[in-house]
């Protein structure tokens, strides 16, 4: 019953958000949107640039580049000198180097995979000033990029993109603070903490008990954690915690507020293309696999676990390991595959301790290229690239020259779409290999047989997708891990991008091809399906052999603990 | 290329002072004025409801130790216990900086669903709810949370607790169990996450009573 009407609300809301959001997110980055013109003005000045001063697709990448390599060193070099900095009641030291390295690029790829324990490691000045300024700053990347394509559809014979500070400006200021504000009164309201007071001690006179309880600016982080589809929190248990996810409430908004760009960038595409119907085409593909997605998980966590039911305790409830009780396993089940079918991340119990089949559904979600919906603007410009690749293998099929929205797909695009589809999976799975092949990688998981190889597997998938949850056992904190790790992040994030950008500069350059008769839809069912297809076979055929040893196994090893 | 270089170290700049302190300090402002008792840690006389406590170790005079409270979770009890080998040894008690035996931190165990020792160490929890004489515990009373201090048990885990606390107490077992139903709280709204109990309140309660 609870999960019917959690999931009937949830497509309430995001179907209202598709519409309404994705209608606003468009007239933003057409410039219709002005209510913060006066913070949004002396922005462009300070810069010293303006919306009509447009980028070539080169320029727009290359600001996109040289911002983020400032954001990893402003990360990098506030963590390294935390102890000197202020807003550090703990009086926490430097963050490691090799760590140091990992977290900046962790947090300005979007991923927020975390090889520390927040609260133990970071002082509330890097909480606030690095990490959650990254979680503000990424999301917009992500959406501009998104953007960015979406243009090199809607213009004709352009040499130029868009602005890309522009561009971010408008989608921090418009878009992602205003919500995040809101989802961050919800959030305290529930219980989340949010004080710059430091922790507190207590003694409970009852049972004996001292507890020394760590605080800090905790609830409106959570809101742009989720609504960025970030995933890093304050505390080291994510929001498993109470301090950050303390009701069903909050886990509902958490869901909400991690799928509700990603699905509504879809129509902010329709809309800015000039046919919604387009949109709601990816929008379907998204859709009924994500479904099948929390389907499966959820069924999954409902069974009971391998391990308790063996101790000899059954009743009839789901896998409760590693699970919290105020949300039950269906509700973790559906924060789970939210959460690794976008690039969030976040996680509201213990992913390691799920069934093998609930691990399949989380690892499967991120390996499916992260489009069902994927993170805020990475999910709209990967299932672009998908939708390309699906044109042309229409097109092949049928015998005609590809297009898509009226725009010639040919060997340029199809290079870079393809570039874009394979430079994660190469990641994932090389480094994977040398990850088991290794003693420094062989010596992370914590459990024993398949499940230790699913820990690697995770991991890399995890950061190679910019996702950041984790199978948590691994001891991810080496400096094998943080490298490795660090490069994966990169070469997730910015190996797609740039692609990405490169396709919307030769897309927007092209005119466009009336349609005639013998135009390929690609705004029907047959479509959907081609898409879906694209990417449940590119998926499938490249990670099938690495997850049959991983969670296959482990589903199929009957009566067996290792 | 410089161009470039300039305009991100301004925007870098202005991020850091907007997005990093300008939003968590009005934020915090915001919360503390209309939220104060949330925004500080839901902390009562006895501790936060939001964080678990340890209740194993309770002594009950004639009676085995613990058995006179209703527990938790058995985040940080029996196999899970404080580390006392970790170095620097691990206090325990559900401190909030401590997990499953591990310092430092919030967290679950991570063991895997085919673990050994997810298995050995459910079959300890079992022998040691027996011990006590809660004779069916249920799987969250010998499984470990997500966050290493969930507050909160369901209400069947509370009501297989009954019969030991009855013994302990004296209390009678339909006073408990009417104090069990005035202690739930319904899932929100009648279908958001699970309906729950918090062990502290839960006590709390309970020690009022005799």
């Amino acid at each position: 019953m609870g999960l019917t009407w959690t999931i009937v609300t949830l497509v309430i809301a995001l179907g209202l958000a598709w519409r309404f959001l994705g209608s606003y997110m468009a007239a933003v980055f057409e410039g219709r949107v002005h209510f913060l013109g006066w913070a949004e003005r002396p922005v462009y000045r300070l810069l010293g640039t303006s919306p009509d001063q447009e980028q070539t697709w080169k320029r727009y990448a290359g600001a996109l580049i040289v911002f983020s390599a400032l954001s990893i060193a402003l990360t990098y070099v506030i963590i390294r000198i935390q102890g000197s900095l202020p807003l550090n009641p703990q009086h926490l030291g430097a963050v490691p180097p090799a760590l140091s390295f990992n977290t900046a690029a962790s947090f300005v790829t979007n991923t927020n995979w975390q090889n520390y324990g927040g609260e133990t490691t970071m002082s509330y000045f890097s909480q606030m000033g690095a990490l959650t300024v990254q979680q503000f700053v990424t999301p917009a990347v992500g959406i501009a990029v998104a953007i960015a394509v979406v243009r090199g559809f809607s213009r004709r014979n352009s040499p130029t993109i868009g602005n890309f500070w522009v561009d971010i400006t408008r989608c921090l200021l418009y878009v992602l603070l205003p919500i995040a504000f809101v989802a961050g009164i919800i959030f305290v309201g529930q219980g989340a903490v949010q004080t710059l007071a430091g922790p507190v001690h207590i003694r409970n006179a009852l049972n004996g008990v001292t507890q020394t309880i760590p605080r800090g600016p905790i609830g409106f982080m959570e809101a742009i954690k989720q609504l960025g589809t970030n995933g890093g929190g304050f505390l080291n248990a994510n929001s498993a915690t109470p301090f950050e996810n303390p009701t069903g409430l909050t886990n509902w908004l958490s869901i909400f507020l991690v799928l509700c760009i990603p699905f509504s960038l879809t129509y902010t595409f329709g809309k800015m293309v000039g046919s919604v119907r387009h949109g709601a085409a990816l929008l379907a593909a998204m859709v009924i696999i994500f479904g099948i997605w929390v389907g499966g998980t959820t069924i999954a966590e409902h069974q009971q676990n391998p391990a308790v039911a063996a101790a000899g305790v059954h009743a009839n409830v789901g896998n409760t390991v590693g699970k919290e009780v105020r949300f039950g396993d269906t509700s973790t089940a559906l924060f789970g595959a939210a959460s690794t079918s976008t690039s969030t991340g976040s996680a509201d119990a213990s992913y390691d301790s799920f069934t093998p089949m609930g691990g399949f559904f989380l690892i499967t979600g991120m390996m499916l290229g992260e489009v069902t919906p994927g993170g805020v603007g990475s999910g709209l410009y990967t299932i672009l690239i998908y939708a390309i690749i699906a044109v042309f293998i229409g097109g092949l099929m049928i015998g005609r020259t590809p297009e898509y929205l009226g725009k010639k797909i040919q060997a340029k695009e199809v290079k870079l779409a393809g570039l874009g589809a394979l430079v994660m999976p190469i990641a994932v799975l090389v480094l994977t290999a040398i990850a088991v092949s290794i003693h420094a990688g062989r010596a992370g998981p914590l459990n024993a047989g398949p499940h230790g190889f699913t820990e690697i597997l995770y991991a890399l998938t995890s950061q190679g997708n910019n996702n950041g949850s984790a199978f948590a056992g691994l001891t991810g904190n080496t400096a094998f891990y943080n490298v490795v790790g660090g490069i994966d992040m990169l070469i997730g994030r910015f190996g797609i991008m740039v692609p990405a950008i490169a396709l919307g500069g030769v897309l927007a350059a092209k005119n466009v091809v009336p349609e005639s008769l013998g135009t390929f839809r690609t705004d029907n069912g047959m479509f959907v399906g081609l898409v879906i297809g694209v990417i449940v076979i590119i998926g499938g055929l490249t990670f099938f052999p690495a997850v049959s040893l991983g969670p296959i196994v482990e589903q199929l090893s009957h009566g067996k603990f290792f | 290329m410089l161009i470039h270089l300039r305009r991100s170290l301004v925007m870098c700049v202005l991020c850091l002072i907007f997005f990093g302190f300008v939003y968590a300090l009005a934020g915090t402002g915001v919360a503390q004025l209309l939220f104060t008792h949330q925004a500080n840690g839901s902390i009562t006389a006895n501790g936060s409801t939001l964080i678990g406590q340890n209740w194993a170790a309770v002594r009950c005079p004639g009676h085995p130790l613990g058995s006179c409270v209703f527990h938790g979770r058995p985040d940080d009890t029996g196999p899970y216990a404080a580390n006392p080998k970790a170095s620097p040894p691990v206090p325990g008690g559900d401190n909030p900086l401590v997990a499953n035996g591990n310092a430092g931190e919030s967290g679950g165990t991570n063991l895997g669903p085919r673990s050994k020792v997810l298995l050995a160490n459910t079959r300890a929890l079992v022998a040691y709810w027996h011990k006590l004489g809660v004779a069916n515990p249920t799987p969250d009373l010998v499984t470990t949370s997500g966050s290493g201090y969930d507050p909160d048990i369901s209400p069947a885990d509370a009501l297989v607790q009954v019969p030991m606390v009855a013994k302990a107490t004296g209390v009678s077992p339909a006073t408990l169990r009417s104090l069990i139903a005035r202690q739930t709280h319904p899932a929100q709204l009648g279908f958001l996450g699970s309906s729950y109990i918090d062990v502290l309140q839960l006590n709390e309660a309970l020690a009022a009573l005799h």
